[in-house]
């Protein structure tokens, strides 16, 4: 966790495990995005860009990310959509705003859920931590 | 983390991790496992995962892990337990988001000597006939209607648009339709995601092969079932694709609020949980049952188009080149059943995440045809390696919930396989060695190296030992479609 913000992927026998660091929680949750895009090996074609809007409200921090993500699976599934930028805020447990993106070129995997195993942001001298556990 | 010292030794192949282990459990472990398999699992965290099961409301008898177990997430996979029905709890994460992910066996008439010039276009034919791969459509349009059809009928649906035969019908577990199952309780989202994707394979771990019977150990079951040494036979291993994944990723979201409501604690929240009686858990039963329908309808098509490209390839070249169908069995499920426990029957919830349901002779449910000889138990091995025919015994019944193992089980992360492995090479070294693969991706087929997997013929030798399944047939594989 070298720099302020970014992912990796950790070992788990069965599933991914990304772990995501930020230093605050929006910057979280766009890096768990593309975090999950990369190790799912979704790739944006050239096509014309597009716009979505999403809105979100959720129980408490780990919910809204759980819920956040399995909104970009569901997207990426029955849309073949992906995006690239994030004009997002989250306040009291709700998110909201525009993402940017375009048309899925490529996809390598597929994401069946992104499951509450273990999750908890924690707070880290740099800023939030997070491990998700995704089944796939 | 739990070590070895943790583990009372009950005999060879069964370990029990004691209620006193820790304060919150309610039931003790017990593990069936060689001691080379349990060494193996102690790197990850499926023991652990199997002691926080433990802390459901309602568990009667013991947490069971099978010998293919490994991490997941909630439960481990390989584990099985029950819940007193109907005020024990169902967790949703106990099952899995692959609701009814499971195997069908289909047996031929097809002497596999005398088909060897015509495997590579019997795989192909597999490959194009059976949609497979990620963001995949299948070639049945459904409307909402019929799909609400799909979640109540299950095959019998199949059977009505010619996809399915009595026997097909016959020949599965719960003979294809569970009852009770309500499209009220399934979200627009899931439906909209099954729709488009009723008989497709999907990616990962998911594949149809063609094997050839390498060995037979029980003559009697063997010919029961219809399996021929040196005959080929089909395998078709997947679920209830999106459509399962949403309705378990709608109530893990919806039960967050209900253990509160009920006032449950647990130890992650991967294992939300309701009671069976309260309405949160019912509308789960309800839902789940809709998945679980749906999937044995996908293997169902899967099994139609298979026939379809037997039909394309062998028709006039060979005298009988029909699949008939040996049994269909889910490995990640919830049923409600009743078991002997403390000398007590008694009407449970089996949770079976990543285990076979293995009921012994006479149970009620079987086929006809198995009343004697049992439930057939189908574990599929690792592309590479063998799969197996099993039965239920006497003794799964009386100390494992009627439930054995469901494949060779994971030891190699994706991640480290990737790593370690090259989909072309693989491919190449497979194929040298008589196993046709048809597959999509080359990182997914790395993933999937045989060599990411335990050894299933010890898997099998355990549950065998441990008398919990009793071997049948040993299957060889010849070629492989993956997604």
């Amino acid at each position: 966790m070298g720099t302020q913000s970014g992912f990796r992927e950790l070992d788990h026998t069965a599933d991914w495990v990304l772990q995501v660091w930020a230093p605050d929680l929006l910057t979280l949750f766009i890096q768990a995005a593309q975090g999950m895009y990369v190790i799912a090996g979704i790739t944006l074609s050239g096509d014309e860009r597009v716009e979505h809007k999403i809105a979100l409200s959720s129980v408490d921090e780990e919910t809204l990310l759980v819920d956040f993500l399995n909104e970009l699976v569901y997207i990426s599934e029955h849309d073949s959509l992906a995006f690239d930028q994030f004009d997002l805020t989250i306040e009291d447990y709700r998110l909201s705003g525009t993402m940017y993106g375009a048309t899925i070129a490529s996809v390598q995997k597929e994401i069946k859920a992104i499951t509450f195993h273990d999750m908890q942001i924690q707070t880290s001298q740099d800023g939030l931590v997070v491990e998700i556990v995704m089944d796939v | 983390m739990i070590s070895l010292q943790d583990l009372k030794k009950i005999n060879d192949y069964e370990w029990e991790i004691p209620k006193s282990f820790r304060s919150d459990m309610r039931v003790p472990v017990r593990v069936f496992a060689s001691k080379k398999l349990l060494e193996s699992v102690m790197r990850d965290r499926s023991l652990l995962q199997a002691v926080n099961s433990t802390t459901l409301p309602g568990l009667v008898g013991r947490v069971l892990v099978m010998p293919d177990m490994h991490q997941g997430y909630g439960f481990p996979i390989g584990g099985v337990a029950a819940t007193r029905y109907p005020d024990g709890v169902v967790s949703p994460g106990g099952i899995g988001y692959d609701i009814n992910c499971g195997v069908r066996l289909l047996s031929t008439h097809i002497e596999a000597d005398a088909v060897e010039n015509q495997l590579n276009e019997l795989a192909s034919a597999l490959y194009r006939h059976c949609p497979s791969g990620v963001g995949v459509k299948g070639s049945v349009r459904l409307s909402a209607k019929e799909l609400d059809r799909v979640c109540r009928e299950g095959v019998n649906w199949a059977l009505k648009q010619g996809f399915a035969d009595k026997h097909d019908l016959e020949h599965i577990e719960e003979q294809g339709c569970i009852p009770d199952a309500d499209p009220a309780c399934v979200s627009p989202r899931a439906k909209e995601r099954g729709r488009p994707q009723l008989g497709t394979l999907g990616a990962g771990n998911h594949f149809i092969e063609i094997d050839i019977v390498d060995q037979i150990f029980d003559p009697e079951a063997a010919r029961v079932m219809g399996l021929d040494e040196g005959y080929l036979a089909i395998q078709i291993h997947t679920g209830s694709r999106g459509f399962g994944h949403q309705v378990c990723s709608d109530y893990v979201r919806e039960l967050q609020g209900a253990v509160q409501k009920y006032g449950i604690k647990l130890p992650d929240r991967e294992l939300v949980c309701a009671p069976m009686n309260s309405p949160e858990g019912k509308r789960y039963l309800a839902a789940m049952r809709c998945a679980a329908n749906y999937a044995f309808v996908n293997r169902q098509i899967l099994a139609h188009h298979a026939r379809n490209a037997f039909e394309e390839v062998l028709a006039g070249k060979v005298r009988n080149w029909h699949l008939r169908q040996v049994y269909d069995i889910a490995h990640n499920m919830g049923k409600i059943e009743e078991h002997v426990i403390d000398s007590e029957r008694i009407k449970v919830c089996v949770h079976r995440k990543g285990a076979t349901r293995a009921f012994g002779p006479g149970v009620p449910g079987l086929p006809q045809a198995y009343k004697d000889i049992g439930q057939p138990v189908l574990v599929p091995g690792s592309m590479g390696t063998a799969s197996w025919v099993l039965v239920g015994t006497d003794e799964s019944m009386a100390r494992s919930f009627g439930s054995s193992c469901h494949g060779a089980g994971r030891m190699m992360s994706r991640k480290k396989a990737k790593k370690t492995v090259r989909g072309d090479k693989l491919k190449g070294e497979l194929e040298a060695r008589g196993i046709r693969i048809r597959a999509k991706s080359m990182p997914g087929l790395a993933e999937e190296a045989p060599v990411a997997y335990k050894d299933v013929d010890e898997v099998v030798e355990t549950v065998s030992k441990a008398g919990i399944a009793s071997k049948v047939a040993r299957l060889r594989p010849l070629a492989v479609v993956k997604g």
